[in-house]
């Protein structure tokens, strides 16, 4: 049984989970981590690379990166260089399938004539080779292929390039918006986010039990689509395995979904433009490129920064540790405005190394039910929720259309998030309110999920519809009462 | 003032403490303890398997359902008040 879709994640697995073995035990002492390596790389033949000794220096870069990484740079997002494998990808090439046809479509297509037929075989002239493509798809036997590196094709933010002499992959930090797209497509695993797991595990022991203070858990609510091949393991296990993490309790972040929804309406009526503002990658991606925009991006916080308040407020001397899909949401919380109430963010794949760092066997746990939003609060997971969540509190509102028309263009990843942009910010745009989410699917596709599956949606649409509360209203009323008093 | 807390985590949530809660709002409103009492949530108060849980100052009452919440408010509130 694999939680996972590649070996990169379980690399990573394994070693979060040994070093949150060693975090349980109050042992985390230089030479237990330098035993890591050992452990997850054992005496023999090599899984990965050339030989064990190689592996092992990368599993040491990891455990660093478990531990927080290196604190100096700010960025959530690192290249682990000695993992880099250098992919030696270089544009346009003719591949073996060229069969020196007579029709020459290539040429005919390239504006640049930079290819000669010699030897009756398609020759490029990288000199002239402007890597437009035109030859790609005027191939008859698609023997021309475009090469990029897989984390220069992953990051639609135009973040990362080749370093020209060590020929490493390299983050271009005015660019980076921490999405993590890179993490999970780097076929060596090169690029890692750092963990908080020592933090959060720390956090936990002292509590002592809850005793000291209580350590509360916030879901995402992708959390629902985390093990659609493992039926046997249930949203309502996964909350009692949470809870014997050490949690006091766990809560689900879509409920903080719900009021954002809910006051995001108002701003969009009063306001008549507005981006949403609940995908961190999005919001730096506007702030860092179309800066002229951040002023249409909604005030609101995001779910997560929202439900820690709640918490807070109920509670004080709480910690708050949230658990999603998402690596931008590491930045996100490293804000002052949010770390003041959320105190450490974990990612699912970090959530699973934790239970087996704990010995938790999913499967068998009892069930310990999750219900605190409603349907709309809960779809946010996936790419369209969020806009559906806003018309039905404008519906609830009985804001009528005349008032204000709500036109939504829902963007579903970062390269639909840029072209949505690039017009609003020519004041080109029909709409007038965007939905970024950076990841393709939503919260869904996000790069720390354990799993991508097609049938995510389906599985966060069903839990959608398990809630109790039938609406927004409903669902939040609870908080509304307590504020008039 | 007497701190009263429900239980609105997910196990009390789904036996209705949103109710709950909104009864022992109009009890009190209707019985002007409003600056006597002072009602908050709470995400769980750990006696999830128990009915909706609620605190009253240090005291913990499992159990609590629109049935006997009146009784509640009745017998742990008011009469602790007068
Ligand atoms: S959810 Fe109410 S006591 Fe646990």
């Amino acid at each position: 049984m694999t939680y996972f879709d590649n070996n990169v994640q379980q690399l990573k697995y394994e070693v979060l989970s040994e070093v949150g073995k060693l975090a349980f035990e109050n042992e985390l002492t230089p030479e237990k981590l330098m035993g890591v390596a050992n452990t997850v790389i054992p005496d023999g033949n090599p899984r990965m690379r050339c030989c064990i000794y190689k592996e092992r220096a990368i599993v040491n870069e990891r455990v660093k990166m478990a531990l927080g990484g290196n604190a100096k740079n700010p960025n959530v997002v690192e290249v682990l260089e000695i993992a880099c494998d250098e992919c030696p990808v270089d544009g346009i090439q003719v591949t073996q399938a060229c069969r020196g046809c007579i029709a020459h479509r290539c040429m005919n297509a390239c504006p640049r004539q930079a290819i000669t037929v010699v030897d009756r075989h398609a020759v490029i002239d990288k000199t002239k080779c402007v890597e437009c493509g035109r030859c790609v798809e005027a191939c008859s036997y698609s023997a021309i292929i475009k090469q990029r590196r897989p984390c220069v094709n992953a990051c639609k933010a135009d973040a990362l390039t080749i370093d020209k002499e060590t020929k490493k992959a390299k983050i271009k930090e005015e660019k980076c918006i921490s999405c993590g797209a890179c993490v999970y497509r780097c076929p060596f695993g090169a690029i890692m986010d750092k963990s908080f797991i020592t933090k959060a595990i720390r956090m936990l022991v002292e509590s002592r039990n809850n005793e000291v203070y209580k350590v509360y858990a916030i879901v995402a609510p992708a959390f629902a689509s985390q093990y659609p091949n493992i039926p046997q393991i249930t949203t309502e296990k996964v909350v009692t395995a949470i809870k014997k993490l050490g949690f006091h309790s766990v809560i689900e972040a879509a409920l903080g979904a719900d009021m954002v929804a809910y006051s995001e309406a108002d701003e969009l009526v009063e306001k008549g433009f507005l981006t949403s503002s609940c995908c961190p990658a999005f919001v730096r991606y506007i702030k860092k490129n179309y800066p002229d925009l951040v002023e249409n991006i909604s005030h609101n916080p995001s779910p997560m920064m929202q439900m820690a308040k709640v918490i807070k407020e109920l509670d004080p001397y709480s910690k708050v540790v949230f658990f999603g899909p998402c690596i931008a949401k590491k930045a996100e919380a490293h804000q002052e405005d949010v770390s003041q109430y959320v105190d450490c963010v974990l990612t699912f794949e970090e959530m699973q190394a934790l239970f087996n760092a704990k010995g938790i066997d999913l499967v068998s746990m009892e069930e310990t039910p999750l219900d605190n939003a409603s349907y709309f609060g809960r779809i946010f997971a996936r790419s369209g929720g969020l806009t559906e969540a806003v018309a039905e509190a404008l519906k609830e509102k009985d804001i009528p259309k005349e008032e204000f028309d709500c036109n939504p263009l829902v963007c579903n990843g970062l390269s639909e998030c840029r072209t949505a942009l690039l017009k609003a910010g020519k004041g080109k745009l029909a709409e007038n309110f965007i939905e970024g989410m950076a990841c393709d699917g939503g919260c869904i596709g996000g790069p720390a999920c354990l799993n991508h599956s097609t049938k995510d949606r389906t599985f966060v649409d069903n839990y959608g519809k398990k809630a109790v509360e039938r609406t927004i209203g409903d669902a939040i009323s609870i908080f509304e009462n307590e504020s008039k008093q | 003032m007497m701190n009263v807390y429900v239980c609105i985590g997910s196990s009390c949530h789904q036996k209705s403490s949103y109710s709950i809660m909104k009864e022992l709002k109009s009890l009190i409103d209707e019985n002007g303890l409003e600056d006597k009492v002072s009602l908050n949530s709470a995400f769980c108060l750990g006696h999830c398997a128990e009915g909706v849980t609620m605190k009253i100052d240090e005291d913990i009452i499992t159990g609590v359902g629109l049935g006997n919440i009146e009784d509640v408010f009745r017998n742990r509130i008011l009469k602790v008040i007068r």
